[in-house]
């Protein structure tokens, strides 16, 4: 028998195709761990030219994230030895720790719009998707194409009028405001994923429910949604990374409350000037929840779990 | 178990009527059979009964209740699918137990794994329980989808094409567990299939359906000795009835068509046909004849041989007689 087979590919076509995977994973790759280096370097070699790969890592960055400082004598300073690794650090600039930087806040804010607004977005649209794929809607066609149609232009074309309905509705600098915000701009999306999820799931299984005693939302819950988790995990997916990474809307709708993480960020004022590495602190304390839910929902994208079980 | 009365349904999709005007009564503890090719209206009727379509006109009534405005599980129905239709998410355990789990009979769980484990035994599949049902062959999953019917014990069973897709042995072993099943249970049982064997071997009744109609109700050998159609006699009797003119072999005919089993067919005298070729099944012979130009398949002694191009004779015996439109003339 010779080794030759249609199906497999060529041990060439292997290497070429790893080699390839591998040089886009790594180019794709540079910018975060640029991040992730400059959150370790200090004020100067983050801005060196040319740029340091190997330095002397520090946790300035990430002292300077988190606390508020200031500047104090040197008498004070004398009299006051540092309390702990962090207020050390802070020293060599004759700065003492006064209290926390609103970072935590902003992260949190962060976290309750991005998953609040992902988890109203899954909610309505896994309803609004069963019903669309499964039951008869007026004028269905023409409501999934307007669904669609407001995914047409960039959300920030509306920014203007939906800054003023939102001063005259009091959602500006709120939480729910953002949480609607992102929902109303997710949920297009939502709907048509998981409708092409659903329709995928055969009708077979909720009418055997039906039948075996079940009324038609248990059938839906029961049958339907655990059948849909791959297509509800990845449709989550994008809502979150498009919530958690929105900075246009932010800027213009939030400040004191509400202020997300991402027009927070960029702000971080350090000694003269920007301070990058506090920045890319920020930046990389950010990309952890994301990443961290993309990779617990990973099990369920490459899970088909509806495979084989129906004869088509 | 109860009695099942369908009156005058009706049930289009667009301009195609599937289900036109059928009535029929289900006797409590009948095994009734609904014959008929693909497209008669077999599984629509079914889906009728069993409220997952809405009726356009008649009424259904199940145990003298009128259930047209009822929920399918409002009906107490149990229902086997011919797309198995097994929850993929669940273990074959989970599957079984499904319909006892549901808000209507809330089965206590020592009372569910008894039942399940007394069907999963009847149905030869005990050592599966606990596989996913994906990860089931065809037949074993068409068995677990009898299954979850046969835990319950509704009102009527329904059953479309259950034993499709097994293989030869099992479709016989199970044709006749379920059959043992209905009458130990006396359950009454609606069965559609297009495999005459399964229709005559398990039912006490037969309905044949044609283009939606039901254009004939009857015991098993009331249909295949008094057909009311051509149609009709097609679809019992293998092999297939000879529908020929009845010209062919002269003297009297009271209709223009006559139709012959191959019981009917008298070897050795009458009228000279040519033999095309003998089809060879090992308990029965299939003779191919040709009779002026027109096909006839008859059965034969095992052990004779019938070179092609021989000629024999063959006479009718006791013809069934069809108009020009095949409807039965007596």
């Amino acid at each position: 028998m010779s080794s030759f087979s249609v199906t497999e590919p060529s041990k060439r076509s292997k290497w070429v195709a790893g080699t390839l995977v591998i040089t886009y994973a790594l180019i794709t790759m540079i910018p975060l761990v640029w991040i992730l280096l400059t959150g370790f370097k200090s004020p100067a070699d983050a801005i060196s030219y040319p740029p340091k790969v190997v330095f002397d890592p520090t946790l300035e960055g990430y002292v300077n994230l988190f606390t508020t400082r200031t500047r104090q004598t040197q008498e004070f300073l004398d009299a006051n030895p540092p309390q702990n690794w962090a207020d050390d650090i802070v020293r060599q600039y004759d700065m003492v720790i006064v209290g926390p930087s609103k970072f935590g806040e902003r992260f949190m804010n962060s976290v309750i719009i991005g998953f609040g607004s992902t988890f109203l977005s899954i909610f309505l649209g896994t309803l609004a998707a069963y019903a669309f794929s499964r039951f008869k809607v007026p004028l269905k066609d023409d409501l999934l194409f307007f669904i669609l149609s407001t995914r047409m232009m960039p959300p920030v074309a509306v920014a203007i009028p939906i800054f003023l309905m939102f001063r005259n509705l009091g959602l500006s600098d709120t939480h729910l405001g953002m949480i609607l915000l992102y929902t109303g701009v997710n949920i297009s999306l939502a709907v048509w994923l998981l409708k092409g999820f659903i329709d995928e799931i055969p009708r077979e299984y909720e009418e055997a429910a039906l039948i075996d005693g079940y009324t038609r939302f248990q059938a839906f819950y029961k049958v339907v949604l655990p059948q849909a988790a791959t297509g509800i995990a990845s449709t989550a997916i994008f809502c979150l990374i498009f919530a958690w990474n929105e900075y246009a809307f932010a800027v213009l709708l939030t400040s004191a409350t509400a202020q997300t993480a991402p027009p927070f960020i960029p702000t971080i004022i350090g000694v003269g000037g920007l301070d990058w590495p506090a920045v890319a602190a920020g930046a990389t304390i950010f990309l952890i929840p994301v990443m961290v839910f993309t990779i617990l929902m990973r099990k369920h994208l490459l899970r088909g779990i509806t495979f084989g079980a129906v004869r088509k | 178990m109860a009695e099942v009365v369908l009156d005058q349904i009706s049930k289009s999709f667009g301009s195609l009527k599937a289900v036109d005007n059928i009535s029929m009564t289900i006797p409590d503890g009948a095994f009734v059979v609904l014959l008929g090719p693909t497209g008669a209206g077999k599984t629509t009727t079914l889906r009728l009964i069993s409220g997952l379509e809405k009726l356009d006109s008649g009424s259904v009534r199940i145990d003298g209740r009128d259930v047209g405005f009822e929920t399918p599980a409002q009906r107490d129905v149990a229902m086997v699918f011919q797309q198995y239709s097994l929850y993929p998410h669940m273990t074959v355990r989970e599957n079984l137990s499904f319909p006892l789990r549901s808000p209507i009979l809330k089965t206590p769980e020592d009372e569910i794994t008894r039942k399940v484990d007394e069907v999963a035994e009847i149905l030869q599949i005990p050592h599966k329980l606990d596989n996913k049902a994906t990860e089931l062959s065809g037949g074993e999953m068409q068995r677990v989808s009898i299954g979850r019917a046969l835990v319950r014990d509704p009102q009527i069973f329904l059953m479309d094409e259950p034993l499709s897709s097994l293989d030869a042995k099992l479709r016989a072993d199970l044709r006749v567990e379920l059959k043992r099943i209905q009458a130990d249970l006396g359950s009454t049982l609606l069965y559609v299939t297009h495999d005459q064997v399964e229709a005559m071997t398990m039912a006490t009744h037969i309905g044949v359906l044609e283009d939606g109609k039901l254009v004939q109700y009857g015991t098993p050998r009331d249909i295949y000795e008094n057909p009311d159609s051509v149609y009709v006699a097609s679809r019992l009797g293998l092999p297939r009835i000879n529908i020929l003119p009845s010209e062919l072999f002269g003297g009297d005919h009271k209709a223009p068509q006559i139709g012959l089993r191959p019981e009917n067919i008298v070897e050795g005298e009458g009228i000279e046909a040519r033999v095309i070729r003998a089809e060879h099944l090992g308990d029965q012979t299939r003779l191919h004849l040709d009779l002026h130009g027109h096909p006839i398949v008859t059965l034969i002694d095992v052990h004779q041989d019938y070179p092609a191009g021989k000629t024999i004779k063959i006479r009718p015996n006791n013809p069934l007689y069809f108009d020009a439109s095949g409807a039965r003339v007596t």
